[in-house]
C-alpha cells in the first residue's frame, strides 16, 4: 500500500469525529473505552505483553509500578505514533515505532531511576523491557497509526488501563496468596511519607512459594482469564 | 443375521475401572505396610487424610459441575490419586500442606481438563511438584527409618505433629528428624548427591548408616514390597509391563554405563533402582492409563524417555529424586509419541 492510498482514508477518518468530538462521548469514544476495559483487554484477552505481566506481578506495588509506566509509554506513544502517521512511510513504520516507544520508555526508566529508585532495582530488567511489549507496538500499528491524535490518546489510555487493571489484580492475588500481606512496600514507589501500609491478612512461616513463582502467574492468569470468559457468557 | 466376526480369544475378563483402581490400590498395600514397619504412622496418616481430602473435593467439583458425585467418586480415581500422594509425602508432613497438594491435584490436574480420562498429566505428580517447589523445607524433612530415632514416635505423637507441628511431649518436627547423634539424616539419594558434590567417592558415602545391604537401609525393602505389589498387577494383566520394563531396564542401562565408566562419580545401578522413588513410579505412577502412551512402542519409548530424565535429573540436577518432574515432562510427550507411534493395520504399508 502506498501513502497516497494510506492518507486519504485516515483524512475521511479525521473530518467526521471532530464535530462529534464536541457533543460529548461519541459512539466511537465509547466503544475504544469498551475495547480497552474490557472486550479486547489486552491482558486478558489478546494476551499480549504476557512476559512483564507474568513476571513482575509478585506483589501489588510492583505490579502497579510497572503498570502506570506501561500506560504512560502507551498513552505518549500513541498520541506520538498517531501525529507523526502522515509523514511515516509505510515500508519503515515498524521500525519507527519502536524508536519512539524506545525513546519514552528510556524516559520513564530515567525518571523512575531519579525518583522510586527502590522501585526501579525491584523491577530490575521488565522496565527497559517494556520496549518489547507486544501491547504496546500492537495499538501503535492497529490503532494510533491509522487514527487522530485524540482517540489514539484514549485508545492508548483505554489499553493502558485495561493492562494496568490486570496486573494489579494478578499482583494482589499472587501477594495475598504468596506472603498473606499486600500493599507491601507501598514507600518503595510513593515514597516515605506513605510509611508501612502492609495489610498482614494472615501469617505463616512458610510462604507459598508456588503464587510467587512465575508458574503459580501461569495458574492464576488462567483463573482470571476463565473468570471472564464465564462473566461473558452469563451476560 | 451376520455372524459377529472376530478373532481369539473369545473370553476374556476385563476390569471396569473401578475394579482397576481398587485393584491397583490393593496392590500398594504390601509397600505401604513395609513403609509403616520402616518410617511410622506418618504415611498411614497421610494416606488417609489425603483420601478424605480427594473424595470430599472431587464431590463438591461434581456437584458445581451438576454431574452425579456418587458414580463419580464409585470409580476409585480420586481415592487412588490420595493414596499415591499419601504415600509420597514425607510422613510428618503438616496436614494443610497435604490438603493444598490435594485439592490441587483434583481441582487443577483433573478436573479443570475434564475429569477422568481428560487430564494430561498424572494429578498426584502434579501434587507433589507443586508442594515440592512450593514448600522446600517441609517436603525435604524426611525421617530417618525408625530404629536411629531419638524419640518413640507413636500413632499418638504422628498425628498430633501432622496436625499441630508438635508432638504430645512438644518436640518440633526438627527435634523428632535427629537421629541419637542429634543430627539430622537425609535420604540415601541426597546424602549420596551431597557427597559426591564434596568430593568424597560414593563408595566413601555408601559406607554411611543410612545404607543398607544393597540400597538405603529401610528403603529398599520399602521399593521390594512395592516391586511385589507391582508384579502382581502385572500378573493380573491390569497395567502394561512394557511401562515399568523399559523404565527400569534404561535406567539399569544408564546407571550401569556411568557406573562402570566411573565407578566412585556416581550412584551405583542397585542404589538408582531401589532408592527414592523408582519401583513405586515405575509400577504404579507411570502406568496410569490416562497419561501414559498408549502405543507398545510408545510405551517403551515414555517409559525410556521418564528414565533417561530422571537419571540426569538424579545425577546432574538440583533435586535428589526426579521421577515427578520427569513424569510431567514425559506426559507432555504423549499426544507425539502417540502420534508416531500408531500401529499399520496388518498388510497395509506405513506412509
Amino acid at each position: 500500500m502506498s501513502e497516497t492510498e494510506l492518507n486519504p482514508a485516515v483524512d475521511e477518518q479525521d473530518t467526521p469525529s471532530q464535530p462529534e468530538h464536541k457533543a460529548g462521548l461519541s459512539e466511537q469514544s465509547k466503544d475504544i473505552i469498551w475495547q480497552g476495559l474490557w472486550k479486547n483487554n489486552p491482558g486478558l484477552v489478546q494476551l499480549l505483553g504476557l512476559c512483564p505481566l507474568l513476571a513482575v506481578s509478585n506483589t501489588f506495588i510492583n505490579a502497579l509500578g510497572l503498570a502506570i509506566a506501561t500506560t504512560l509509554v502507551l498513552l505518549l506513544s500513541n498520541i506520538t505514533v498517531s501525529k507523526i502517521r502522515q509523514w511515516v512511510p509505510n515500508e519503515i513504520r515498524i521500525p519507527i515505532f519502536v524508536m519512539i516507544i524506545a525513546a519514552l520508555v528510556t524516559a520513564i526508566e530515567l525518571l523512575m531511576h531519579a525518583f522510586t529508585y527502590e522501585l526501579y532495582l525491584s523491577l530490575g530488567i521488565f522496565i527497559p523491557l517494556i520496549v518489547t511489549n507486544c501491547a504496546i507496538i500492537g495499538r501503535a500499528e492497529a490503532f494510533a497509526s491509522k487514527n487522530p491524535p485524540k482517540l489514539a490518546a484514549l485508545d492508548g489510555l483505554m489499553m493502558g488501563i485495561g493492562f494496568s487493571l490486570v496486573l494489579i489484580v494478578l499482583g494482589a492475588i499472587r501477594e495475598i496468596l504468596g506472603n498473606g500481606t499486600l500493599f507491601h512496600g507501598a514507600n518503595n514507589l510513593f515514597g516515605d511519607w506513605i510509611g508501612d501500609i502492609t495489610i498482614h491478612i494472615f501469617t505463616t512461616d512458610t510462604s507459598f512459594l508456588f503464587a510467587i513463582l512465575p508458574p503459580g502467574a501461569f495458574v492464576i492468569m488462567g483463573f482470571l482469564i476463565a473468570l471472564k470468559n464465564v462473566i461473558d457468557h452469563r451476560g | 443375521m451376520r455372524p459377529i466376526i472376530a478373532s481369539s480369544p473369545f473370553a476374556r475378563r476385563t476390569f471396569s475401572t473401578s475394579q482397576l483402581m481398587a485393584l491397583v490400590i490393593a496392590c500398594l498395600i504390601p509397600g505401604m505396610i513395609v513403609q509403616w514397619y520402616v518410617y511410622g504412622w506418618g504415611n498411614i496418616i497421610q494416606v488417609l487424610l489425603a483420601s478424605i481430602v480427594a473424595l470430599a473435593t472431587e464431590a463438591a467439583v461434581m456437584r458445581v459441575r451438576r454431574k452425579p458425585i456418587r458414580f463419580t467418586l464409585k470409580d476409585n480415581s480420586a481415592l487412588l490419586t490420595a493414596v499415591l500422594i499419601g504415600i509420597s509425602l514425607p510422613p510428618l508432613t503438616p496436614w494443610w500442606i497435604t490438603a493444598i497438594g490435594v485439592v490441587f491435584a483434583i481441582l487443577v490436574a483433573k478436573q479443570l481438563y475434564g475429569g477422568l480420562g481428560q487430564n494430561i498429566f498424572n494429578p498426584a505428580m502434579v501434587a507433589y511438584v507443586l508442594l515440592l517447589i512450593s514448600f522446600p523445607v517441609q517436603m525435604t524433612s524426611w525421617l530417618p527409618p525408625t530404629q536411629f530415632l531419638n524419640l518413640e514416635l507413636g500413632l499418638l505423637d504422628s498425628l498430633n505433629t501432622i496436625f499441630t507441628g508438635y508432638s504430645l511431649d512438644g518436640y518440633s518436627v526438627n527435634q523428632i528428624r535427629s537421629t541419637v547423634d542429634g543430627v539430622t539424616m537425609a535420604t540415601p539419594l541426597d546424602t549420596l548427591k551431597t557427597d559426591l558434590s564434596q568430593g568424597l567417592t560414593s563408595s566413601e558415602s555408601m559406607t554411611k548408616p543410612v545404607f543398607g545391604a544393597f540400597a538405603g537401609v529401610g528403603s529398599e525393602w520399602i521399593n521390594l514390597a512395592f516391586l511385589v505389589g507391582g508384579l502382581i498387577l502385572v500378573k493380573k494383566r491390569a497395567l502394561a509391563w512394557h511401562i515399568p520394563a523399559s523404565f527400569l531396564g534404561t535406567l539399569f542401562i544408564i546407571s550401569s554405563i556411568f557406573y562402570l565408566v566411573s565407578p566412585d562419580g556416581v550412584a551405583s545401578p542397585m542404589i538408582h533402582l531401589f532408592s527414592g522413588a523408582s519401583i513405586f513410579a515405575a509400577f504404579f505412577i507411570l502406568t496410569d492409563p490416562v497419561t501414559a502412551s498408549t502405543t507398545v512402542k510408545g510405551r517403551i519409548i515414555f517409559g525410556a524417555l521418564i528414565a533417561i530424565l530422571t537419571y540426569c535429573i538424579r545425577t546432574w540436577g538440583g533435586y535428589p529424586d526426579a521421577v515427578a518432574f520427569a513424569v510431567l515432562l514425559a506426559n507432555m510427550t504423549v499426544p507425539l509419541i502417540d502420534y508416531y507411534t500408531q500401529p499399520h493395520p496388518y498388510g497395509r504399508k506405513p506412509q
